[in-house]
């Protein structure tokens, strides 16, 4: 890779280089190189297959490649203390997974698993209703049984369980695949709107190109394993050099 | 689910003597499970016959290695009796789990040999104090039903925690994905694989005396004691199996829950290794 480098240094970016995974025997990640910027919020698309959820899983090791090296600010992620890194990098998941309990049992818990001395926050009710409104929900959520929330409401929760760590940076795996249109929207300028707050470096596979057009501002295009090519989102839409890249994202 | 060999009174003079013709007698009940067979055409005639001459030649032979075992009085045979009772309990226990032999064998093996291993120990040194710590009239029936009911608890766990990590894959990662350890990420698919595995032991203090007779109970009235004797006998036995269930489980829980998580602590793909 010739361009300049943000992952490397001060911004927490990530820098992929020759990434192969195989999983069951078949190769979902093929010699990837690619970099996403700290400080941005970066879409990773591609068709079905292209291996975007597997790149996302590997940012806070949530899998290990099978070979190749994966840098976050520089150093490896094998390099740093699991734990610590998947606290410093959140992780959204497509369909959210609520914990036992209401809205506030959830953010708490995301505290309280930091471990003794290590909670960054009084886990008060202030807190809750602080995080609550950061994604945009009514802090009168707060002590809601999740199991009756919507989809959108599950989500928003997760999402701000993935804030209660103060993550420099958000990972986020199709995390409107399962909602309407217009519940869908809301939630991504939240997102957008919660990363810009803090420049914190959102990483964010979607299937819908719309979103990405409009929410991001770097896109990478992966097909088959490796990497199409990367660049700054308006350009991307607007002038993509690959015939690859134009055929997939002519269908926004 | 308790073993039924008898305790106490062995030799007894009141004890009816059953002679190879009563036996046949009795196999007349086989016949009719296998007339029944026929009559609904359920395929089981020669199930019931092989299993009849199995069960036969399994229990005279076992009968002929216990005299051999009682009357050579050596510490170590009674161990290696006890060792082999032990390796054919943990065989079985990785039948029904859901993941490789390989995988399972270390885990429920070690954990019953800890687990029986000490219950029989504390039983023995403790609480019947015999004459001769080795005593195999007493440490072989003990073992026995022990290690039967280690097996079962420990193949209960294993086999709710396989299924209930593959069904909490989500939930699991979700905790992961926050910087939980296995531990805690793994710990409702832990509390309930424990429930599984500890509620037959609950039951069966339940219903004890009231719904079931326990064959060591019937088998020690039937040899001739007491019944007063045999009941404490059984309460001794109830608290044992409880004991030792418990300790099993919870030692193949901890074990096996880590074969499901990597050196980096993810999640395996292909479940336990």
């Amino acid at each position: 890779m010739a361009t300049t480098d943000p992952g490397t240094e001060g911004g927490s970016g990530f820098v992929l280089r020759g990434v192969v995974q195989e999983k069951q025997g078949t190769r979902v990640l093929d010699g990837l190189d690619v970099t996403l910027p700290g400080g941005e919020v970066t879409a990773l698309v591609g068709p079905s297959g292209a291996g975007k959820t597997s790149l996302l899983r590997l940012l806070n090791r949530l899998d290990d490649p099978t070979a190749g090296t994966v840098l976050f600010r520089g150093r490896p992620v094998a390099g740093y203390p699991v734990r610590e890194l998947r606290r410093r990098v959140g992780f959204v998941f497509q369909a959210p997974v609520m914990f036992p309990g209401t809205v506030a049992d959830n953010l708490r818990a995301a505290v309280a698993l930091a471990g003794p001395g290590e909670a960054p926050v009084a886990a008060d009710e202030r807190w809750v209703a602080g995080l609550l409104e950061s994604v945009e929900l009514d802090p009168a959520y707060a002590p809601r049984d999740t199991e009756h929330l919507s989809g959108g409401e599950k989500q928003r929760v997760a999402l701000a369980r993935a804030l209660a760590t103060r993550p420099e940076v958000l990972l986020l795996d199709e995390p409107t695949a399962a909602l309407d249109p217009e519940v869908a929207e809301r939630l991504m300028s939240t997102i957008v709107r919660v990363a810009a707050d803090s420049g914190r470096t959102v990483v964010m596979v979607t299937h819908r190109l719309a979103e990405a057009r409009d929410f991001t501002t770097h896109t990478v295009m992966m097909e088959a394993g490796r990497l199409v090519e990367a660049g700054p989102t308006r350009a991307l839409f607007e002038r993509a050099t690959h015939e690859r890249t134009r055929a997939y994202l002519a269908s926004a | 689910m308790l073993a039924t060999l008898a305790l106490a009174a062995a030799g007894d003079p009141t004890t009816l003597d059953v002679s190879w013709l009563d036996l046949g007698l009795a196999g007349a009940l086989v016949l009719a499970a296998m007339g029944i067979s026929a009559w609904q055409r359920l395929g089981l005639g020669r199930g019931f016959a092989i299993g009849a001459v199995r069960a036969t030649v399994q229990l005279v032979v076992v009968g002929y290695v216990l005299v051999y075992v009682f009357a050579a009085d050596r510490w170590w045979l009674v161990l290696l009796a006890l060792a082999v009772m032990l390796a054919a309990a943990a065989q079985a226990s990785t039948g029904r789990v859901g993941a490789p032999r390989r995988v399972v064998l270390p885990v429920t093996g070690t954990a019953m040999l800890v687990g029986a291993g000490l219950t029989l120990a504390y039983v023995d040194a403790v609480v019947l104090r015999p004459g001769q710590w080795y005593d195999p009239r007493y440490l072989i029936p003990l073992f026995g039903m022990i290690v039967g009911n280690a097996m079962n608890g420990a193949a209960l766990a294993a086999e709710r925690l396989t299924s209930e990590m593959e069904s909490r894959r989500g939930e699991i990662e979700a905790y992961l994905a926050l910087g939980a350890t296995p531990a805690r990420a793994a710990a409702e698919p832990t509390r309930r694989a424990l429930t599984a595995a500890l509620i037959p032991a609950v039951n069966a203090l339940m219903v004890v005396g009231l719904v079931t007779l326990p064959g060591m109970m019937t088998g020690q009235i039937l040899a001739g004691a007491s019944p007063l004797l045999a009941v404490r006998y059984q309460i001794v036995v109830m608290f044992m199996l409880t004991g030792a269930v418990a300790l099993t489980s919870a030692l193949v829980v901890l074990g096996y829950r880590k074969r499901f998580f990597t050196a980096a602590e993810q999640l395996r793909p292909g479940g336990p290794a």
